[in-house]
């Protein structure tokens, strides 16, 4: 596979996609540093780079393999807080009850000891590797369950959203230890640099575009591997594939799971970016939102996810300053007229719109390209 | 191999690895030297009978057509033996080794039984070729396909394929595009792929024309000299032309079993059809 990326190489689109997300990458902070874009512009991209890859997350579920998550911010919002959790442990004594172990809200709730499940987080390896694990293992355990009982369609998609929505009442609870109500927050250091400095928000949000490039390159392998050809058969005719004698809840459970690990990385990168995370991410709404992203983009094409992430999310930007009384219906309506009028979303539209002009042309394209 | 075969095998040094547990191997004594062997089969769904200890047995190479009114059983059947559907009693033995109640779709699938639907079902939004290659009798594991590299062996076998579906022009071409015949000769092409030893067909001339239908009589006929083949059809003319052992189905029993001609003859099979 790593060979099938890096030598084989990409499609054309991949290289295009990767180019102009390289320069994204570059041109952003450096405008940034010279004052052309105010630094909250410069946060605001960044955030939506992760969003970006956690709809690339979604799409590799849903476009590829028909399985409709409505409870991708599980995963996103669990990356986040084991970000959460190392970055809780650099603060150390300047916290405001300067307590060296304990995070201040373990010393409101008079907690006297660190709760076990928060040691070795104070080491930046140790968190990153529970970045990936700790969504990875709650997928593989749901996975597990809801494939091997067949569970599809609808009834998986609304399985998805308890699962969520029973995360979001249990991170709440103060009593779970992970900040409750108010969550993770007043980040001080990230690997001993100051996290509201410039230069190191300048490298998250490169670690951001590097993150999706991978992201991007891990999807593609996949989806053109025979793997990736067998889940579509799976998404089309789930049962066909079976009786050619493929286990079905194998092939989903490994994109499940691998989607998963995905969306925790965004998370873990958009925590640092956003200075907090608290279980508002874990919110049903959010996690169907990110759905939408997909849709608008164009489910089942890589690229259309990020466009939808980053047209979806532009809107609100501008939307919720300019007049944020009209945002959630402008996000109803858009969803609407998607699915009635843009099957394949803004991708498709624009494949659609460039075979028609190209026809009107002599055809002027290499045959076998 | 000489020129006529249509043994579409995994290389010699994979075979085996497909094999599945042996928890269900059995020691049904009755069951041997067949390829299918099913022994007082019951299906009730709600109260109402699919089958009723239905009694079939297919040897090894035969060629068998199965015909019925509608609700005699015949998919229901096909259900039973590929794992889609767990009878509430009876036996089921598979090359008088294995007991197909207690595997599932794709155990059943590896261990050599290929089933073409009643409705054309192929992967429309992936090519012909893509098609045949996933059928390829291969190893099937995730990780296996996902580190998966097309070899030159895959390519002759599916080489193979295309030449006797004759869909080999239209191998670069969407699934979704075909005819509803060529649908049918790519599930069927789809199924030789698998290299199973033993073919469930539904109605596999469903929606062909005339010349098609004629060209998938001397196709099933070839195929039938390697591989077991059970064909469920509604075309007499079908039927007659396949030139074999014919098993009339009944309200999810046998109701008779001959050579077309002496089943045709046959009161009671006479009286089912032409109404009561």
């Amino acid at each position: 596979m790593i060979s099938r990326v890096f030598i084989n190489g990409l499609d054309r689109r991949g290289y295009i996609f990767l180019a102009i997300l390289a320069a994204f990458a570059v041109a952003v902070p450096v405008l940034g540093s010279t004052g052309v874009l105010p630094t909250y512009t410069v946060s605001l991209f960044g955030k939506y780079l992760c969003y970006a890859l956690l709809a690339l997350s979604v799409d590799l579920v849903w476009g590829y393999c028909g399985i409709l998550s409505l409870g991708h911010g599980a995963f996103f919002a669990l990356g986040g807080y084991a970000m959460g959790m190392y970055l809780m442990r650099q603060i150390g004594a300047r916290g405001v009850y300067g307590n060296p172990v304990l995070p201040d809200f373990m010393v409101f709730l008079n907690w006297q000891e660190l709760p076990w499940f928060w040691f070795g987080f104070d080491n930046f390896a140790f968190a990153m590797l529970w970045v990936v694990l700790a969504p990875g293992l709650l997928a593989f355990v749901f996975g597990w369950f809801a494939f091997r009982s067949r569970v599809t369609g609808v009834y998986l998609s609304i399985i998805s959203q308890a699962m969520v929505f029973a995360l979001m009442l249990a991170f709440f609870r103060n009593d779970m230890g992970f900040g409750g109500n108010n969550g993770l927050t007043d980040f001080k250091d990230i690997l001993g640099f100051d996290i509201q400095a410039n230069g190191t928000r300048n490298v998250l949000f490169l670690a951001s575009a590097i993150a999706l490039g991978l992201g991007y390159m891990i999807c593609h392998a996949v989806t053109t591997s025979k793997l990736g050809k067998v889940v579509v058969a799976v998404r089309d005719a789930e049962s066909r594939t079976r009786f050619l004698g493929y286990r079905v809840e194998r092939y989903k459970l490994f994109i499940w799971t691998l989607s998963a690990c995905m969306a925790g990385v965004a998370g873990a990168l958009y925590v640092p970016q956003v200075g907090i995370i608290n279980p508002g991410e874990f919110a049903p709404a959010k996690s169907i939102e990110m759905a939408i992203w997909v849709a608008v983009g164009g489910r089942g094409t890589l690229i259309g996810a990020v466009v939808g992430a980053f047209a979806v999310n532009g809107a609100r930007s501008y939307l919720t300053g300019a007049a944020p009384e009209i945002w959630l219906f402008f996000l109803g309506g858009l969803f609407i007229v998607v699915t009635l009028f843009m099957p394949h979303g803004i991708v498709g539209l624009a494949r659609d719109g460039w075979s028609r002009f190209a026809r009107k042309r002599p055809p002027a394209t290499v045959p076998g390209e | 191999m000489s020129e006529g075969d249509v043994v579409i095998d995994l290389p010699l040094s994979q075979r085996g690895a497909l094999r599945p547990a042996s928890r269900a191997r059995t020691d049904v004594v009755q069951a041997k030297d067949t390829i299918l062997y099913l022994d007082g089969v019951t299906v009730s769904f709600d109260g109402f009978r699919a089958l009723n200890a239905l009694s079939l047995v297919i040897e090894p190479g035969e060629l068998r057509a199965i015909i019925g009114p509608n609700g005699a059983g015949k998919t229901t059947m096909m259900d039973v033996v590929t794992g889609n559907t767990r009878p509430d009693e009876g036996t089921v033995i598979f090359n008088d080794a294995y007991d197909l109640t207690r595997l599932d779709e794709a155990e059943i699938a590896n261990l050599g039984i290929g089933r073409k639907f009643q409705k054309p079902t192929v992967f429309e939004n992936l090519t012909v070729f893509d098609n045949i290659e996933l059928s390829l009798k291969n190893l099937r594991g995730a990780f296996d396909t996902l580190f998966a590299r097309l070899g030159a062996d895959d390519r002759r076998r599916i080489d193979r394929v295309f030449e006797i579906v004759r869909l080999g022009d239209r191998r670069g071409d969407m699934a979704g595009s075909l005819s509803h015949g060529q649908k049918q000769w790519l599930e069927i092409g789809m199924l030789l792929s698998q290299g199973p030893e033993l073919m469930l067909l539904d109605e596999p001339v469903a929606g062909m024309t005339d010349a098609e239908t004629e060209q998938t009589v001397s196709l099933l006929r070839d195929i039938a000299r390697e591989h077991s083949v059970v064909v469920v059809e509604h075309d007499m003319e079908f039927v007659r032309n396949l030139d074999c052992r014919v098993t009339v189905l009944h309200e999810g029993s046998v109701l008779a079993e001959g050579n077309m001609d002496s089943v045709q003859q046959n009161r009671k099979v006479i009286e089912v059809y032409l109404g009561r």
